[in-house]
């Protein structure tokens, strides 16, 4: 499946213009931008060579095991590990961290020594900017990069949390989007991507970090058309129709 | 019975159920209890008696209650189960009665009080009932640590242990002894019970190929239930019991009360039942194992098994339902519902007539239960970790813990047993200076308390009746969370005895509305959820290569092994017949291990790696609990059969294809719950449902498993899946059976034996590891299909 396919959406007369690409990601427009979905959860900006990552929430283990449920204590490595994967895959000149990087406000004073010179080197490496989110409204303390409320690059609008009703131009995450997808062979739950061609929403980066069904009324109103979903697979995004979607 | 109490001493009592053991049980705590000298102050608990169901628990709070008052013995017997109302509990807590019905998951929590120590003190007797049922299992890991935290408080108590069918008496001496060890319980047997009546129903519609519900005889059944008082039916599944319940009223033209019972339904539905069964004024019940143990329902004078039993034991658990008295026989009937359950439940007769029964192996306390067992005693008071060691080295399933274990499962429960040592300021449990350790506050004590249990059962929705505004009116019952993959909201099932349609799901309730749909879409039957046990497997092997045995048999199952015979082979009990032959485009490999679906499907997972690496090319496997069917594009039968089913198999093979089931990360989760590593409930918040815990425990198996393969869970999580959910040990047992002993029948058509396995081909889901792939595959293609349509 290397070739494009122009798909008509039900009951709008609408194409999709999307196709794969050799590295698995799926390249599509949003708005008038070329962008890329990759397998990581990841978009990149091959114009601009920005890669954005939303919802890492960072120390989300350390958080849970602050009230008493001692998750892993690995989540944090785990989330820079694809990260830095990313970075080393792509050399891009931006990064975006689309908000709530932290899982909450005292998730930096938790951060291991050696996690915090990671994204301190990758800050070395790179533009590091942080958009700010509803977990993390303080944005970073002692960690380098640039904070903003929101971004444009490209004609698009790089924000957390996606705003209500049609916002053509919008990359947001917050949602964590997850696909359920139905076969005849049965039903396989993932996140994913999720563009009306018009916006975008970008599923969760983090390693602990879980999903929200896009059939979810939390994403109603969002779209200007049944919605595309970009599912991730191993090592490859897959194009999913809206009505091959179900709820929970 | 009262001999022995009087002297203090353990006993296991094994009497044929309405042998009065119950009774026997009590009888010397009721005289103690009695003779008690009158005192103002508060008495305290005398007995505790621990069931393995809430039900029978309040059965016998009936059953005991008859005789105290009868003789005006001032005694209370109260059951705490966790459908007892709050005011009651509270009460108990504060006031105990003399004798405490109770449950194991009760027990534990009662264990984690505060309080326990002064509870407890009083305590001269526990009564273990149904132990063949408690013993081998987590929740009997659970009771075991329980009973051995009691013997701590209450040096005085005795443990009495109850069965009706016990195979080793000295595995479950093992189990429920306490700091004495096995050697001080004695054991007592009860008076047999008249021999049972075991038949088969005959069917002249002929014994079908293959499928699981029997229907071809339920007219026949119907007609059995019709000359009979009072009648059981139990079959294996909640929707076989579904299937059956419909099928006996479309052929009720006599409007016999026939009624339904099964775990699924309100609970109030199924004390109605059980109301009306005592009354008498049922004809007939069909049940699951839910009715497996002994409730007494009085006037029961038959029990009919709907499809095979699986195992020996079990079915006289269930034949002892009927006739609760001891000078007349049981009488029970077998519903074979296809051709290889004909044998199977022919074997089964014979084993029941020569008292023979399969038993359970001796099993090794699990660790994530061990590490609930220490966080509750934690929540109770503090404790001093080689003091703890010693106690729980007492219960019988933890009697060989290693030190090494005990200090991670410590470790685990303080911190969650990391390597990276981040979360000691966080520590659950926290060491003072007095050298104990003790629950870090009241909050995380509370939190615990919630979660107790060892019975992790799939997520369970209610079913509701569908309001105006989608809200969820009256409860009609309820059902485990898989089902519904199945359904789309529209779809009709049959649940409770009506067909209902699927209005739509919202948090833990499923919307539904009665339909009149008279072909409702049925969901999954799959066979039964009880692997045929090893014994009764080596008895059906041994009465089919013996031919002068098969005159017992019916006519056309008789015929069929002659087909067998003459078309293929009939192999020696201790061999292994394996068939090739083209079908179709396809090649197929079909073995019959007689080993369980469980073992079989194993086998079919690790056989499909060796086969792909042989390059024949395998597509798809099914198994039932008789053969496993492989199909291929090549034909196999030049392969080495001797090296393709060696037991190397179970190494890398099995370890690399475990590491990417999904039954890891299902049994990942059991373990997590269990342990405490994944809450279920909040204090002030509604219970999750089973799809966000998988989502959670999923990214967290995944973390782990990448960071600290070594990990306690993890480790526990492999043990379970290897025992539990993909049978190895019974896998390893059968390839060192069947080593040079497989015997090769090379055909040009598919064998008279193979039918029924291939009849199951389809019903099944695609196997393989990247099944989900294939999934989002397919609906890429879809979509690429209609894009270019």
């Amino acid at each position: 499946m290397s070739s494009t396919a122009a798909i008509a959406a039900p009951g709008a007369a609408f194409a999709y213009d999307f196709a794969a690409s050799p590295c698995g990601a799926l390249r599509t427009c949003v708005g008038s931008a070329r962008v890329m979905l990759r397998a990581s959860g990841a978009m990149y900006l091959e114009i601009s060579r920005t890669l954005v990552v939303a919802d890492l929430h960072l120390e989300k283990g350390s958080s849970y095991a602050a009230r008493g449920q001692m998750l892993p204590p690995y989540d944090t490595r785990e989330t820079l590990g694809r990260l830095e994967a990313e970075v080393a895959a792509l050399s891009p000149a931006a990064v975006i961290l689309l908000g709530d990087t932290f899982h909450d406000r005292r998730s930096e004073e938790r951060l291991a020594a050696d996690d915090a010179q990671r994204l301190r080197d990758l800050a070395g490496r790179t533009r590091l900017i942080w958009v700010i989110g509803n977990h993390d409204a303080d944005g970073p303390q002692r960690l380098p990069g640039e904070t903003a409320d929101e971004l444009e690059l490209e004609g698009l609008t790089f924000r957390h949390e996606p705003q209500a009703g049609l916002q053509p131009g919008e990359v947001a995450g917050h949602l964590h989007p997850a696909a359920k997808v139905r076969a005849s062979k049965g039903t396989v739950r993932r996140r994913c991507f999720v563009t009306d061609a018009e916006r975008a929403i970008l599923p969760a980066f983090g390693a602990y970090a879980g999903g929200l069904n896009v059939r979810d009324a939390a994403f109603a109103g969002l779209f200007a058309r049944p919605p595309l979903a970009g599912a991730l697979g191993l090592g490859k995004v897959h194009a999913v129709g809206w009505k091959s979607l179900t709820g929970d | 019975m009262v001999d022995r109490a009087r002297a203090g001493r353990d006993a296991l009592l094994i009497a044929p159920t309405g042998g009065g053991k119950t009774l026997a049980g009590f009888l010397p705590s009721l005289i103690e209890i009695s003779e008690r000298p009158p005192s103002n102050a508060p008495t305290g608990l005398h007995t505790l008696y621990i069931s393995p169901l809430k039900a029978l628990a309040v059965d016998v709070e009936r059953n005991l209650n008859a005789p105290i008052l009868q003789m005006g013995l001032p005694v209370l017997a109260e059951s705490r189960t966790g459908d007892t109302g709050v005011a009651r509990r509270a009460r108990q807590r504060l006031k105990p009665p003399d004798i405490l019905l109770t449950t194991p998951e009760q027990l534990a929590l009662l264990c984690a009080w505060e309080g326990a120590r002064a509870y407890f003190e009083s305590l001269r007797c526990v009564v273990l009932d149904e132990i063949h049922t408690l013993h081998s299992s987590k929740r009997g890991d659970l009771l075991a640590l329980d009973l051995a935290r009691l013997s701590q408080l209450a040096p005085n108590m005795r443990r009495v242990g109850l069965s009706a069918t016990v195979d080793d008496p000295e595995v479950i001496k093992r189990w429920m002894a306490g700091p004495a060890g096995p050697d001080s319980i004695d054991l007592v047997r009860g008076p047999g019970g008249a021999e049972p009546i075991v038949d088969m129903l005959l069917s002249e519609g002929r014994v079908p190929w293959a499928g699981h519900t029997a229907q071809h005889a339920m007219a026949e059944v119907y007609e059995v239930i019709k000359k009979s008082r009072t009648a059981l039916v139990f079959v294996n599944t909640r929707f076989q019991a579904e299937f059956a319940f419909q099928e006996l009223w479309r052929l009720n033209d006599d409007s016999l009360p026939i009624a339904l019972h099964h775990g699924s339904l309100a609970a109030e539905q199924r004390r109605k039942v059980e109301a009306a069964m005592a009354r008498g004024e049922l004809r007939a019940v069909v049940c699951t194992s839910t009715l497996d143990l002994g409730i007494d329902w009085g006037d029961v004078d038959l029990v009919i098994q709907l499809a095979s039993p699986k195992g020996a034991s079990r079915m006289v658990q269930r034949i002892g339902r009927a006739n609760h008295r001891l000078d007349e026989p049981s009488r029970a009937l077998f519903v074979p519902a296809n051709r290889f359950e004909m044998l199977e439940c022919q074997a089964a007769r014979e084993a029941i007539a020569e008292n023979k029964l399969d038993g359970d192996p001796p099993r090794v306390g699990a660790l994530d239960v061990l590490a609930q067992h220490v966080m509750g005693c934690a929540c109770s008071e503090p404790f001093d970790v080689l003091q703890l060691y010693d106690e729980v080295r007492t219960s019988g399933p933890y009697r060989d813990l290693a030190w090494e274990d005990f200090e991670q499962v410590v470790d685990f429960v303080a911190t969650g047993g990391y390597a990276l040592k981040t979360y000691d300021r966080f520590s659950r449990i926290i060491r003072g200076q007095d050298g104990l350790w003790r629950v870090r506050n009241a909050a995380t004590a509370q939190r615990h308390r919630l979660n107790v249990g060892a019975i992790v059962s799939p997520a369970v929705l209610s079913v509701r009746m569908a309001m105006r505004g989608g809200r969820g009116g009256r409860k009609i019952g309820e059902v485990e969370e898989g089902m519904l993959e199945m359904l789309e909201p529209g779809e009709t099932f049959v649940f409770a005895g009506q067909t209902w349609e699927l209005v739509g799901v919202t948090n833990l309730d499923v919307l539904v509305r009665p339909a009149n749909d008279k072909d409702p879409k049925m969901p999954s039957w799959g066979g039964s959820k009880f692997a045929l046990s090893t014994y009764l497997a080596k008895r059906v092997r041994q009465l089919m290569f013996d031919e002068d045995h098969w005159s017992v048999l019916p006519t056309d199952v008789r015929e069929w092994l002659e087909a067998q015979r003459d078309r293929s082979l009939i192999v020696r009990e201790e061999e292994m017949l394996l068939e090739t032959f083209p079908r179709g485009q396809r090649h197929f490999l079909v073995c019959y291990p007689f080993d369980g679906r469980l073992a079989h499907t194993t086998l079919a997972m690790l056989l499909t790696r060796r086969l792909e690496r042989l390059g024949v090319g395998p597509l798809g496997f099914v198994c039932n609990d008789y053969a496993m069917a492989i199909w291929a594009l090549k034909p196999m039968d030049g392969l080495d059969f001797g090296e393709l089913f060696a037991e190397d198999m179970l190494g890398d093979d099995l370890e690399d294809w475990l590491n990417e089931s999904f039954m890891m990360k299902r049994a990942f989760k059991g373990c997590a719950i269990i342990a405490g590593l994944i809450e279920r409930r909040f204090p002030g918040e509604p219970q999750k449902t089973g799809r966000q815990i998988t989502f959670s425990t999923d990214l967290i198996y995944d973390v782990l498993r990448r960071h600290q393969p070594d990990h306690l869970l993890l480790r526990c999580a492999r043990d379970d899946a290897a025992t539990g959910l993909i049978d190895v040990a019974r896998l390893g047992h059968m390839l060192a059976r069947i080593r040079g002993k497989i015997r090769h029948a090379p055909l040009e058509h598919l064998s008279p034996f193979s039918v029924p396995i291939l009849l199951e081909i389809g019903k099944e889901r695609s196997p393989g590891g990247h099944a989900g792939e294939m999934i989002l595959a397919e609906a890429e293609e879809d979509l690429i299909a209609e894009a270019l349509s």
